[in-house]
């Protein structure tokens, strides 16, 4: 039975891994300068590889299929990624505060599956990337500083972000059915804990960008992801990741 | 909308949008020195845009540390570096009598240590 719980579990965040990874990989060539088109096309394969990890165990260990079969031919609704990482990426202060906002929330999920998961394989896996997502918040934290600090501009343009951004932010926790199972076999502690650090964390550096923090009234938040039920986004975007997979499905590569 | 295609616009960080020149205040260089193992010396490697020491440390992690070993990176602006003129190029020369000063030695020195070793793990 906790069988269920743990896939779900991978699910979610290698779906979230491989979906904001094929987004933020979109600013390959058109970064706003040459040193951030490099780092974010960098950390959008960081991502990527993070995917392939955690499809690895469900593969190998939870007797799922191999990864590039879930990477690459699952449907639409198998998916369990929240909707935030599948819009568009829109004008780079969108993506900025995604990348903000989305990656401290997973190097707090990294941080407690490597101190604590009952799960063997994914608290190694956790301590093996934890570093990797933490450069990912340092990055984001330093723009989102500077630019917060910035002009009139730049500071109106992140504040629009937040504001557009923050409903599907906290869509990242939607809870599962198996939330109260993983946390009593000590797997994960959930996502209200989660949601908790996350707070904790990400606030003052908002407030220290003299960013106004939105509601957090539930009634605004969007979930649905982790149910597989999605944005009018995702179909498009896994069809052209599939695109070349399509033209032969079964090509051998 | 204007293009985000960088070979029709990239930033150009000396004329931002109201015409005016600017001297590149917030957005300057900075050296990038590469470390590949800790105890061992640091390397120029090039140099990045950033507009706070931070920030060039965050970018220079991903521009320079990405491929290969790295334990550590150093930045420091380009205009804290100090260093004579390209027409005092002259300074550096020296007279063929004075090859005596060539550390030479050295490398011959490296050489008979690494055989000595050499022979000492083939004897051990």
């Amino acid at each position: 039975m906790i069988n269920e719980g743990l896939k779900d579990l991978l699910f979610k965040m290698a779906d979230d891994a491989l979906i904001i990874g094929h987004r933020n990989s979109e600013w390959t060539g058109i970064g706003p300068i040459l040193e951030e088109d490099l780092a974010f096309s960098s950390m959008a394969q960081d991502k990527i590889g993070h995917a392939i990890a955690l499809y690895k165990i469900l593969n190998e260990v939870l007797g799922e299929a191999d990864p590039d079969t879930l990477g690459f031919k699952r449907e639409e609704k198998d998916f369990r990624c929240c909707q935030f990482v599948e819009l568009p990426i829109g004008e780079y202060d969108f993506s900025l505060m995604r990348h903000f906002l989305f990656d401290h929330a997973e190097w707090i999920r990294y941080e407690m599956l490597a101190s604590s998961s009952s799960f063997h394989p994914l608290a190694q896996l956790a301590k093996k990337i934890k570093g990797e997502i933490k450069y990912h918040t340092l990055h984001a934290d330093t723009f989102i500083n500077q630019l917060g600090n910035g002009i009139e501009e730049s500071k109106a343009r992140l504040q629009s972000a937040l504001n557009y951004a923050w409903p599907f932010a906290l869509g990242i926790f939607e809870k599962s059915e198996f939330e109260d199972e993983l946390i009593k076999e000590n797997v994960f502690a959930g996502e209200k804990e989660l949601k908790r650090r996350w707070l904790e964390k990400t606030l003052p550096i908002l407030e220290a960008a003299h960013l106004k923090i939105p509601s957090t009234d539930e009634s605004r938040v969007i979930y649905g992801g982790r149910k597989g039920i999605h944005s009018e986004h995702l179909k498009p975007m896994l069809d052209e990741m599939r695109e070349v997979l399509q033209t032969d499905i079964n090509a051998e590569w | 909308m204007n293009s985000l295609d960088p070979r029709i616009k990239r930033l150009d960080f000396r004329k931002l949008e109201d015409g005016e020149e600017h001297t590149n205040s917030h957005m300057v260089t900075y050296e990038v020195f590469h470390q590949e193992k800790r105890g061992k010396q640091v390397t120029h490697v090039g140099i990045v845009h950033a507009a706070n020491p931070q920030m060039a440390l965050v970018i220079a992690k991903e521009v320079f540390g990405r491929r290969g070993k790295t334990t550590n990176l150093w930045v420091a602006k380009t205009s804290d570096v100090f260093t004579f003129g390209s027409e005092d190029e002259d300074l550096f020369e020296t007279t063929p009598e004075k090859t005596f000063r060539d550390p030479g030695a050295y490398k011959v020195r490296d050489r008979i240590e690494k055989f000595q070793n050499q022979n000492k793990a083939k004897h051990d």
